[in-house]
């Protein structure tokens, strides 16, 4: 109750925050817009896709999936500016929950996720993209998920590094390799038996194949609750995680 | 209302290759009453800000006790943050919010009704006269504003004990004089008010007993008079003739309210007396007996820097 209180609280403040300044949620969209616009048209040849939209079928859940991975994990800087205001420390002085003052920021950050992941299907539908609604919506959930974990996993290392400069090359180390072995631009199903064989080992690349499930209408696939799953335990842990940097944190 | 027993806290520090342990505050014992303004006073580095952050539950002690309004400290950190207020160093206000908002967000993340929260963010508005400014970003207010704001934050769910880090570092002196006032007025309310600070002049001026620290070790404790006191009594500089100077100090050398004579370079005595007031009269008569002519006399009492150069060896604001 009080953890539900809090949270509400932490996320109404940052949900205030971010819409006075709206303009970030459109820059964290351009990126992924471009994508859709200027590599898109290269799928239906190199895919050999039968049509623009099967192309997009398999192009789309890639794209969403990897504004989910790169929205969540670069939060952290938003989080350092907060520490050097003393912000954080004037909220660990007060009982609020530890957990809310993570999930209040991480919730922001899927809702602003979601927020961007429905322009770029709006804009995909004008591709000619058609995808079932209850489909759709499980994808969302998993893309809210993958953007949960990231986003508390960049606020828990901004905790201990505490400075962006420590923190970007960090997140990027990480997010480089994690982008190319999950076969988020082209299916990996092109990749050498090693490069799958590697991949087989990144959480995200179950993510990307069942989020592709859904937008292909296959929900029967194993993929999608496999995906769901290992994302889901992955979130958990995160939050987990990062709730006790909150709760630990020097300064 | 604060007592502490051995508190201890240590850092470890990498320089290069070496890792080194560097003991921040090496067990201090502590006792604050309820409704006085007490102050931790010693240079930078010296372990203030350890010491506050370890009684404001910021920082895990790695040793000792300490009560805090009746909880304890270790034992139930939850209920300490509930009774204290804590005022960081650098403020706490965000740019892109207002100080409305950011007091009520505050006294909200106490636990207090989004009703009530306003109703506090109005009535500290008004005691720290920001009202005019309520409703604009914390950005465009001045340093004596924003310092304003950080303090009605510490004090919105009326705690019984608030700490103040450094309250008036980084403010014009209008400013500083500004808080101190609003310091004394949250005593007048009942509060008790733990601050640290490295002026001498505030420690003096504003609080009703202090602590010294130096090197993570308390050094002295008492009110400012005491402590002052404590060291040689009151200084008499009594300016003369450099030709006049050998028979003044000959003459008053054996009186018996002087402990300690100096001959000061191109003329005068310093004189080291108990008590000022009392002896300058008796000085006054002596030389004018002896036909002598003064050209001035001072009276210079201790300032708490003497006390720290006699407790630390060194002064403070050299340190």
């Amino acid at each position: 109750m009080k953890l539900a209180r809090d949270t509400w609280l932490i996320f109404q403040r940052q949900m205030q925050l971010l819409l006075r300044n709206p303009v970030w949620v459109v820059v964290g969209v351009f990126q992924p817009v471009m994508y859709l616009l200027l590599f898109a048209p290269l799928l239906k040849p190199a895919l050999n896709a039968p049509t623009q939209a099967e192309a997009y079928k398999i192009f789309v859940p890639g794209v969403l999936v990897l504004l989910a991975i790169f929205g969540g994990l670069f939060q952290g800087f938003g989080l350092i500016a907060e520490l050097r205001a003393g912000l954080i420390e004037r909220s660990r002085v007060t009982p609020v929950s530890r957990l809310a003052l993570l999930l209040g920021r991480s919730l922001r950050d899927v809702v602003s996720l979601l927020l961007q992941a429905v322009i770029i299907t709006l804009l995909a539908l004008l591709f000619d993209l058609r995808v079932f609604i209850g489909d759709l919506l499980l994808a969302y959930l998993m893309l809210a998920l993958i953007a949960l974990m990231t986003s508390a996993v960049s606020y828990g290392v901004a905790l201990k590094v505490k400075s962006e400069d420590a923190l970007a090359p960090l997140m990027n180390t990480v997010a480089q390799p994690v982008l190319l072995l999950s076969g988020i631009l082209l299916p990996l199903t092109f990749a050498p038996g090693w490069l799958q064989g590697i991949a087989e080992w990144n959480p995200f690349s179950w993510a990307v194949d069942g989020t592709r499930a859904l937008f292909a209408g296959d929900l029967g696939n194993d993929k999608v609750w496999q995906g769901l799953a290992i994302i889901a335990v992955l979130a958990a842990a995160g939050v987990v995680w990062a709730a006790r940097q909150f709760a630990r944190s020097v300064r | 209302m604060i007592e502490t027993r051995g508190l201890r806290k240590s850092f470890r520090s990498r320089a290069g290759r070496d890792k080194k342990t560097v003991d921040a505050v090496r067990g201090v014992d502590l006792n604050v009453a309820e409704g006085e303004i007490f102050g931790f006073l010693g240079p930078n580095g010296a372990g203030k800000t350890t010491t506050l952050r370890m009684l404001a539950t910021l920082i895990e002690p790695d040793g000792g006790a300490a009560t805090i309004a009746g909880a304890d400290l270790l034992r139930q950190p939850a209920e300490v943050r509930r009774r204290i207020g804590y005022v960081a160093q650098g403020g706490s206000t965000w740019d892109d919010s207002t100080a409305r908002e950011e007091l009520v967000l505050h006294a909200r993340m106490y636990g207090i009704s989004k009703a009530d929260a306003h109703r506090r963010a109005e009535r500290a508005l008004a005691a720290f006269q920001l009202t005019d400014y309520a409703d604009r970003m914390c950005k465009t207010y001045s340093g004596g504003q924003r310092r304003r704001v950080d303090i009605a934050l510490g004090i919105i769910h009326e705690p019984r004990i608030v700490f103040l880090d450094e309250p008036t570092t980084g403010l014009d002196p209008q400013s500083r004089a500004h808080m101190w006032d609003e310091i004394r007025r949250l005593r007048s309310e009942g509060m008790t008010v733990f601050i640290t600070t490295h002026y001498l002049d505030e420690a003096d001026a504003l609080c009703d007993r202090i602590a010294i620290m130096d090197h993570g070790e308390l050094v002295a404790e008492g009110t400012p008079a005491e402590l002052k006191r404590e060291i040689s009594g009151e200084v008499v500089v009594v300016g003369l003739d450099a030709a006049a100077t050998p028979h003044a100090a000959q003459l008053l050398d054996s009186e018996p309210y002087v402990s300690k004579l100096e001959t000061v370079d191109g003329g005068g005595v310093r004189l080291h007396v108990d008590e000022g007031a009392t002896a300058i009269p008796q000085i006054l008569r002596r030389i004018d007996h002896a036909g002598l002519a003064l050209s001035s006399i001072e009276l210079h009492r201790p300032s708490l820097d003497d006390v720290f150069l006699t407790k630390t060896g060194r002064s403070l604001r050299e340190s």
